[in-house]
């Protein structure tokens, strides 16, 4: 037994050091014209020294931190909340007060800090339109991007081309996104798992090329820039009104212009989106769509043969979860203010992914965590941003090993027959 | 009286190997009707051509009056042709009471708005779906568990709830796989009168693939023998029964 944790810390450790060195320990800088190898520094191979003894250390000892962390009491939070009746009546009371400290804070906090928190609404509402795709319908989309690209888009180019609002736009924006979901489901959703997931990650490459391409309409790799911020109901947030005659917030009131109007205007517009979002998603999960999604991923065959249509079940799960996404896109468009293919790369989807997997696919509170957890945690650490997708990957290797169903599993509403 | 399902020179080719060979069927109103023969005779390959999961290579299935042979699966059970599997489909996550409105799918308003407002026509549907549910539930003895998860009955029950879950459908026809398989005697004979009741008090006919050939001769308006992916004999059960034919394909020749 100890020999074979022996082997096994000993290939760990190689294993690991092997992909140090090649991540790490080695880097090439550009002198003049040639490329040139560079070793670490010594205080890089004492860190990498460090890590490869705790590696190994912790696969010759696997059986004993196991045990130990098996040991440690896990706290009881059932017995830490209220009651399951009290938690009912508590509930909106909670939900209430949330609402209210979203809407109060960002105007006691930096300017930084509500612009983070729009960003990480932006991520929510992505998180939240992939949660339905892959969690609750069980479909793997990897080029879930391409739909937050055609929202992003369609606000960008109707507001450059024919000056329409951000209001009408919204609506036309998800509208669109949920077409090409709709055009790209109808052939493709009759393929199983693998299948779908590498014609969607096609997909997304697709879209992105072609926003790269066409320059004469998208403006190519230099993107779309200028695009017009939201409105208060015709009240602008800009120093002077652009138009003859208009009137801007700052006017409109009698007070001092100040940006952080503007930030904290867009961060109360993506608070309310969030809210309609998740509203609507509840629904949907107890709606007999939401039941054929569920049963779908459990049986297709019985389904079948239950007169469900598969196809139009699937299409509906996909093409709502694109409309959600270009939601988010055309508020993310109207938020930069410039937008370019630059921003719906794989990596994107990647994320998005990341975060519904990590918070538990299918639950909602689990995906919003996720999102904050994965916008946030990369802006507090700055200084490690090198190794971020080191971290990242390592924080999935983490997840998958400890929690692998999510960091707040999916529960869903039963419902129940009252008797 | 017309013929609620009218099956001619049904065959169902896999690359070289013909699985189904010119079967012909007949099911009237309010019959049992059932289909026997040895392992791999190729009962359940009928089944698939029937309810759509395959589409037959050549032959005609009537259904109703209309042919169905080349149709979708789900678009053939909403005409009224409904099976269960030879193993129990359930969808074991879900509650009893979830598998029974997941099957009524098609029957309720499956519209955005009206699910995301909760408009009277949707609660009233719900309302209906949640009644039929409960109805099927009380035939089939199984409303004490409408709340548990349907993986966790035991498989007697799993497979009554199989059966409700067709019937809440409101199908015409029945198509049973082997339904008794796996039962004890008690429950195949609960399954038995539960059969006879389907057909005396709702009025649907049903087509049944079983071993036990107990239950076949005691329910059976009408026999069919296959073997081998060919019809072999067909009739009532006595005739069936003393088929020299039969008896050669069952026990092997003397």
């Amino acid at each position: 037994m100890m020999r074979k944790r022996f082997y096994n810390a000993i290939f760990a450790s190689g294993i690991g050091f092997i992909l140090t060195c090649m991540m790490v320990g080695i880097s090439l800088n550009t002198e003049g014209t040639t490329l040139k190898v560079e070793g670490a520094s010594a205080a890089q191979w004492t860190w990498i020294g460090i890590g490869i003894s705790l590696v190994f250390l912790s696969q010759l000892f696997a059986g004993q931190v196991d045990a130990f962390l098996g040991a440690v009491p896990k706290p009881q939070l059932s017995k830490l909340l209220p009651e399951e009746g009290k938690r009912a009546m508590l509930k909106p009371w909670l939900l209430a007060a949330l609402l209210v400290v979203m809407l109060v804070w960002p105007f006691m906090v930096s300017r930084g800090s509500v612009d983070l928190a729009t960003l990480t609404l932006i991520y929510i509402m992505l998180g939240l339109g992939l949660n339905i795709v892959v969690g609750l319908a069980g479909l793997l989309d990897l080029g879930f991007v391409a739909f937050y690209a055609v929202g992003a888009y369609t606000y960008a180019l109707l507001s450059q081309y024919f000056g329409m609002s951000f209001w009408a736009c919204l609506p036309l924006s998800a509208g669109l996104a949920a077409l090409f979901g709709f055009l790209l489901g109808f052939p493709v959703l009759r393929l199983r798992g693998d299948y779908l997931a590498i014609v969607t990650l096609g997909f997304g490459e697709i879209i992105r090329i072609l926003l790269n391409n066409w320059t004469s309409v998208t403006g190519g790799p230099s993107g779309i820039s200028g695009i017009a911020k939201p409105s208060l109901f015709g009240l602008e947030f800009t120093r002077r009104a652009k138009e003859e005659g208009a009137t801007t917030f700052h006017e409109f009131f009698g007070i001092d212009y100040s940006s952080s109007y503007k930030v904290i205007f867009l961060y109360l517009i993506a608070v309310i989106l969030v809210c309609f979002v998740i509203y609507v998603i509840n629904r949907l999960m107890r709606m007999p769509i939401g039941r054929a999604w569920e049963a779908l991923r459990e049986d297709e065959i019985a389904c079948r043969s239950l007169g469900l249509n598969r196809t139009m079940i699937k299409l509906s799960a996909f093409t709502i979860g694109a409309s959600t996404a270009g939601f988010a896109g055309a508020f993310f468009s109207a938020r930069q203010g410039f937008i370019s293919p630059e921003s719906f790369i794989f990596i994107e989807s990647a994320i998005i992914l990341a975060i519904v997997v990590l918070g538990g696919m299918g639950s909602q509170v689990g995906v919003i965590l996720a999102a904050i957890v994965m916008t946030i945690l990369p802006e507090l650490a700055r200084e490690f941003s090198e190794y971020r997708m080191l971290l990242f990957g390592l924080l999935m290797v983490v997840m998958m090993r400890w929690r692998p169903e999510g960091l707040v599993p999916m529960k869903r509403p039963h419902l129940e027959l009252k008797t | 009286m017309s013929l609620l399902l009218d099956v001619n020179g049904l065959t169902m080719r896999f690359g070289g190997l013909v699985a189904v060979d010119h079967v012909d069927l007949a099911v009237k109103h309010r019959q049992v009707v059932s289909i026997i023969g040895p392992n791999g005779a190729g009962k359940t390959t009928v089944f698939n051509c029937l309810s759509g999961f395959y589409i037959p290579t050549d032959g005609s299935v009537v259904f109703n009056g209309e042919q169905v042979a080349g149709m979708k699966d789900f678009q053939i059970s909403r005409k009224g042709l409904v099976r269960t599997f030879q193993h129990v489909r359930l969808f074991s996550k879900m509650t009893v009471i979830e598998n029974m409105l997941v099957a009524q799918h098609r029957h309720l308003k499956t519209d955005l708005i009206s699910g995301l407002f909760k408009t009277a026509a949707y609660r009233r549907q719900e309302q209906e779906a949640m009644d039929r549910a409960v109805y099927w539930l009380r035939e089939m003895d199984l409303l004490e568990f409408a709340n548990r998860e349907a993986g966790n009955l035991a498989y007697g029950q799993q497979r009554r709830l199989e059966i409700a879950r067709c019937m809440v459908t409101q199908p015409e026809l029945l198509l049973l796989d082997e339904p008794a398989a796996g039962l004890n005697p008690n429950e195949t004979k609960e399954l038995d009168e539960l059969i006879v009741r389907l057909r005396d008090e709702h009025e649907i006919s049903v087509l049944l693939i079983e071993h036990d050939m107990k239950l076949v001769m005691g329910i059976s308006d009408h026999i069919y023998v296959i073997a081998q992916g060919a019809p072999l004999a067909n009739g009532t059960p006595d005739e069936v029964k003393n088929n020299p034919d039969v008896i050669k394909a069952y026990l092997g020749e003397e």
